[in-house]
């Protein structure tokens, strides 16, 4: 809440202003049954029609005046909240490019989106009413109990009595709402997340006939979620009854305890009649601002998951690490990683490896075993917990950020498309020349389907390129870490869903035609890692061989027992 | 929640749509006259309030020491039991309303989920998955949101200007051709205002919804754009859609902000003509000054409802063509019905024929053209080929979610297509491409086709499956809930699990669609060993890339462009030496 009131505190005088013009704008509405009452009481009995001619244009007059610093202070307040937001969300936005990989997947992508799209809409929304609101109930309500004051102190102090019990009653409600709104959201996310699952599912559910188990499963979701809407929605219902009950009960004491003045003649009859008036506008203010506050505080919600957000810690570079004697391109010293707490053992490690210029790592492991977080830390997605990474003798540790990534061209197992055409998707938004996006797509064996399409290299590619097949895909994404000629090339099992040959015509290029890159080749086939300078064998995220194709069949028999398994007998290969 | 296509949506049918909701609402028609009634007597009670206080003030009005006490402690207690009847009246709606909506949006949504699980898959295939969603959640919960306030408000209104008007009327019935005037000018107002707003809205959700979409994009991407070190680029991109979001935003609330004040000035105008009009006509002996102030009381009261009258209008609006979307996804085609005349599918021995197969997804643009194919009792039928080569899609015509244009498969001499849906499914147990587990635990995941599966047969299937280890790792073991990015499990984890799933169901044939693409070739190889001895005299599909997975299937078909290109086993068709050995060759090359 405090980092959202920071955006405003620039436009502070805008909206000053702003709110002056709306109180003049509230008080001539004030003033309108004001002078009503004086044209009755004072120059009706005079019976002066030119008097009340003059009386009825001043009240025109308000009116028109009433009208033009509305829309003028809602025009502001608009404006106002249009250029908070933009703020807000552009360093949310900005905030979140920059968060580590730990911080995202403490924060969870759906949830990062909707605090980008829904909770800044509804910070929008709610600081534009505040300001078009806000001025007005607060006014009504003080105005109100002044005059009441002005008029007759000892009744409007019977009144008031019943405003802490007021203040009480709307806090505890709102309080107890709000936490059970929180448990709507819940179910709401929860027979979401099912739908979500089922229409995912769709086939698997066909298959097992499971259509009424789903059925019976999203009924579970929907009563609950009905259940606690009806909860929450119950308990909200009671402010408004509850409020009104309380100031009529203050009402009938003021008639009361105005009844015992009168007699002793301390009070006027009249004043007990203009209590009702005001005790309307009273009445009515209260639950303007009673609105304003559930509203304030489901935005505040959304402004505190905003800010939770902005208030991440940066991830600076370390200063004053040393450099390694060992300049080879990658060196891996005693390196240990663990995604939870490192007390329950490490999910990698202790791995130790160094790769030279122009040198090809094969990375090779089951599922699980550590092959993809090797990647992670090499590209510092997460620090390692033990040991160091170092890339030409320096500690990526204490790289800066634009440097460190500079190095490398990435093809992740699923990596992400963006909306645009196949050439904008691989040189994402680089500004690479032409020539160096067409070779990288030829050694990527991508060209050929590309320029099969009537579009050539400006083939649309849509949300998710739903529009491309998985080895299309892989082909787009290896083009892309290629056309940046970066100097170490990390291929993370981007070619599964190429077939034997492509996967081999590919390596091939890709040898010949960037010879000076590194790669670091992470597959499960043997076939595509045989020719790398090394091979890393994992095994539960410990190593279980390093070394080359002929030395591993020898020496490391889980590598033997995958060849075997893999490439069959000879007298097939032979075939 | 953001609108979804703007704010005011115009339904088409609204009569039709009325008339479905009602009877949707008619189901709780008992609860919903309570309410009705309870309001009115609520209101009246309100009425009444103002009247017993005024007496109450007659008893005061005599001044010091004529005050009657008697009179005022007794109108003061009737003040008391009226406005505590009035509270709790005031409680009592509500509640009754919200189990009234509630209960109509949980048939909706059960109605509409029973719908989408009728649905054929090819609607699914077709679709966003958050174009469905919409319409379970933001579409029912715009219904319900108006049902449970628009209602009550209406019937209210409609009462408390009813009553303000025969009592102005009562007053003076010139004075009421005041409203001749303003009524009918804010009326037209609002009318010009929502159509000026609507396009305004209109753009205003399409500005957000690219925004929205931007954002969905390039967060989930976010780990490329910092792999390659995009930020800046991007956020610029970022910055536009944001400044044409709140810029449109800004335009719309602007133009909208204005109804509030304009209909407020209105309402100022007829207070003025009432006291002008009244003035002049106190003067000509017409009204008397406690009238015009009661008028003026009641003009407020009648004008209250109608100034909101253009705000539920719009309301009401969009939550009938929210319930019109949802009626139409209700009225979507569903998957044909069995034929009358069919039977289950009786499995005897597994043995399927397809002849003279012709199938696209597009009528227009046959993917697969004249397949024909006989997979043996017990045979392990491999399928390779390119990707896109029309190997899922037999998948899809085997398990019926789509029917082939012309041609026949049959099992055991029975067309698929004179059988029962469930039976022929049933008959199928199959592990996907696209692993699916849903949000529940393990244990009920790998249950999911065998409910009733014991823990034992569970783990025994998960054992079989390699994957018991790695779940007894877990926090929970098997009762560790599968959450969307909770647990740190792998693609091949999970691939593992639904191949325990299908290793619990007793199934005659099995579909193993690239099942294994994602799972290590050291697992794989004992999975398929253990896949083997469970499907034992069935028959199977299995599509891979990988050579090494179906080589010692009974028969292969080399899929290309749509048509089996070479069928046998492996060694006659190395020794063929055409596209298989060809594809296979390329392995070590």
């Amino acid at each position: 809440m405090k980092q959202i009131m920071g955006y405003l505190k620039p436009l502070l005088g805008r909206m000053l202003t702003g709110f002056g013009i709306k109180l003049a704008g509230t008080v001539m509405d004030l003033a309108i049954p004001w002078i009503l009452a004086h044209i009755i009481d004072e120059i009706v009995p005079t019976g002066d029609k030119r008097a009340i001619f003059l009386w009825g244009a001043g009240m025109a007059l308000c009116a028109v005046i009433a009208l033009a610093g509305n829309v003028i202070a809602n025009r502001r307040a608009s404006a106002v909240s249009r250029d908070a937001t933009r703020r807000i969300r552009r360093d949310l936005f900005e905030k979140i490019e920059h968060l580590s990989a730990r911080q995202m997947d403490e924060l969870t992508v759906p949830s990062l989106i909707s605090r980008l799209t829904s909770d800044t809409y509804n910070v929008n929304q709610t600081l534009g009413r505040m300001q078009r609101l806000g001025v007005r109930a607060p006014i009504l309500l003080t105005g109100g109990i002044i005059v009441t004051m002005l008029m007759d102190f000892r009744l409007s102090l019977v009144l008031l009595m019943t405003l802490p019990l007021l203040t009480l009653g709307v806090a505890l409600i709102s309080r107890r709402g709000l936490s059970l709104y929180g448990t709507v959201q819940q179910n709401v996310d929860r027979m979401v997340r099912t739908v979500r699952d089922d229409i995912t599912g769709i086939r698997v559910i066909r298959a097992l006939s499971k259509g009424d188990y789903e059925c019976a499963r999203f009924q579970r979701d929907s009563e609950a979620l009905s259940r606690s809407q009806i909860h929450a929605d119950a308990v909200m219902a009671a402010t408004n009854p509850m409020m009104q009950l309380l100031l009529n009960l203050g009402l009938t004491a003021v008639v009361v305890c105005g009844a015992y003045w009168v007699n002793l003649g301390l009070t006027k009859p009249g004043s007990i009649i203009a209590f009702l008036t005001y005790f309307t506008i009273i009445l009515n203010a209260m639950m303007s601002v009673n609105k304003m506050f559930v509203m304030l505080s489901q935005a505040a919600a959304s402004a505190n998951r905003i800010a939770e957000v902005l208030n991440l810690p940066d991830e600076a570079p370390q200063g004053g690490l040393k450099r390694l004697e060992n300049q080879s391109r990658i060196v891996f010293d005693k390196v240990c990683f663990s995604y939870a707490q490192p007390a329950h053992g490490y999910d990698l490690g202790p791995v130790t490896l160094s790769v030279g210029r122009g040198e090809t790592l094969g990375v090779i492991g089951a599922t699980g075993s550590g092959k993809t977080t090797l990647i992670q830390l090499l590209q510092r997605f997460y620090p390692p917990d033990e040991g160091a990474i170092y890339v030409d003798g320096e500690n990526i540790a204490g790289m800066e950020e634009a440097r460190l990534h500079g190095l490398f061209g990435v093809a992740f197992q699923s990596d992400a498309f963006f909306a645009g055409t196949i050439y904008e998707n691989i040189d994402l938004g680089r500004g690479l020349p032409r020539e160096a996006i067409e070779k990288a797509a030829r050694c990527a064996q991508a060209e050929e389907f590309i320029l099969a399409t009537p579009e050539g290299y400006d083939h649309p590619v849509r949300a998710k390129a739903m529009n491309l097949s998985g080895g299309q895909k892989q082909r787009l994404l290896i083009a892309r870490a290629l056309a940046g000629n970066p100097e170490i090339l990390i291929l993370d099992d981007s070619s599964s869903a190429l077939d034997y040959r492509t996967d081999a015509l590919m390596r091939a290029a890709i040898r010949k035609e960037y010879p000076d890159a590194t790669i670091v080749l992470v597959a499960q086939r043997v076939s595509s890692v045989k020719n790398a300078d090394q091979i890393l064998v994992l095994e539960e995220g410990r190593m279980a061989g390093l070394g080359t194709h002929d030395v591993l069949l020898r020496d490391c028999p889980l590598y033997a027992q995958i060849a075997r398994i893999q490439m069959g007998g000879d007298d097939d290969a032979a075939a | 929640m953001p609108p979804r296509n703007g704010v005011i949506q115009k339904p088409r049918n609204a009569r039709g749509t009325l008339l479905r909701l009602g009877k949707y609402l008619w189901k709780s028609a008992p609860l919903l006259i309570l309410a009705l009634s309870l309001s009115v007597a609520g209101n009246l009670f309100q009425l009444i309030g103002p009247t017993l206080c005024g007496k109450a003030i007659d008893a005061v009005a005599g001044g010091k020491g004529k005050v009657d006490f008697a009179t005022v402690f007794s109108y003061a207690r009737l003040m008391v039991l009226f406005y505590a009847a009035s509270a709790g009246l005031g409680y009592l709606v509500p509640q009754i309303v919200l189990r009234i909506s509630q209960k109509t949006v949980r048939m909706m949504r059960a109605d509409l989920f029973a719908k989408l699980m009728r649905l054929p898959v090819q609607y699914f295939d077709t679709r966003q998955t958050g174009d469905i969603l919409s319409h379970i959640s933001y579409d029912i919960d715009t219904v319900n949101t108006s049902l449970s306030n628009d209602l009550v408000q209406i019937l209210t209104s409609v009462i408390t200007v009813a009553g303000a008007l025969s009592m102005m009327i009562r007053i003076s019935p010139l004075l009421v051709l005041v409203f001749a005037v303003t009524v009918p000018l804010s009326v037209l107002f609002t009318r010009f205002m929502t159509r000026r707003v609507r396009p305004l809205y209109h753009n205003r959700s399409k500005c957000l919804g690219e925004m929205n979409g931007f954002v969905e994009e390039y967060v989930s991407g976010q780990k490329t754009i910092r792999a390659y070190h995009r930020e800046a680029d991007v956020l610029k991109r970022f910055e536009q859609k944001n400044e044409a979001a709140v810029e449109s935003y800004y335009r719309a609330e602007y133009y909208a902000s204005i109804t509030g004040p304009s209909v407020n000035f209105i309402n100022n105008l007829s207070l003025t003509l009432i006291s002008l009009f009244g003035a002049l006509m106190y003067l000509g002996r017409q009204i008397t000054l406690g009238n015009i102030s009661s008028f003026v009381l009641y003009s407020r009261k009648f004008s209250g409802p109608i100034n909101e009258a253009a705000n539920i209008f719009s309301e009401l609006q969009s939550a009938l063509a929210a319930a019109e979307r949802v009626f139409e996804l209700m009225d979507e085609p569903e998957e044909p019905a069995d034929l009358p005349e069919a039977k289950p599918l009786e499995v005897r021995e597994g043995r399927v024929d397809i002849e003279h197969l012709n199938f696209g997804y597009d009528p227009h643009r046959l993917i697969l053209r004249d397949v024909n194919l006989t997979a043996e009792p017990g045979g392990m039928i491999a399928i390779v080929g390119p990707t896109g080569a029309g190997k899922t899609t037999l998948v899809n015509l085997l398990m019926r979610f789509y029917d082939p244009q012309s041609g026949t498969i049959t099992i055991d001499g029975q067309s698929i297509h004179h059988v029962t849906r469930s039976s022929l499914r049933g008959a199928f147990s199959m592990v996907l491409q696209d692993t699916w587990l849903f949000n529940g635990t393990v244990h009920d995941n790998i249950a999911y086709g065998n409910p009733g599966a014991t823990r034992e047969k569970v783990i025994e299937a998960a054992k079989a499956a390699h994957i018991h280890g790695m779940i007894q790792r877990l926090p929970k073991g098997y009762d560790t809930l599968l959450t969307e990015d909770g647990v740190n499990i792998s693609k091949g984890q999970k691939q593992l699990m639904t191949i325990a799933r299908a290793m619990l169901q007793p199934a005659h044939l099995l579909i193993l669609d690239e099942a294994t693409s994602n799972v290590d070739i050291r697992t794989e190889a004992l999975i398929q060993e253990a896949m083997r001895a469970l499907m034992r005299d069935k028959t199977c599909f299995v599509i891979a890339h990988r050579l090494s997975t179906i080589r010692s299937a009974d028969l292969i078909l080399v899929v290309q462009g749509g048509q089996i290109v070479e069928q046998g086993r492996h060694q006659e068709l190395l020794r063929r030496n055409g596209a298989y050995a060809a594809l296979y060759r390329a392995q070590f090359a």
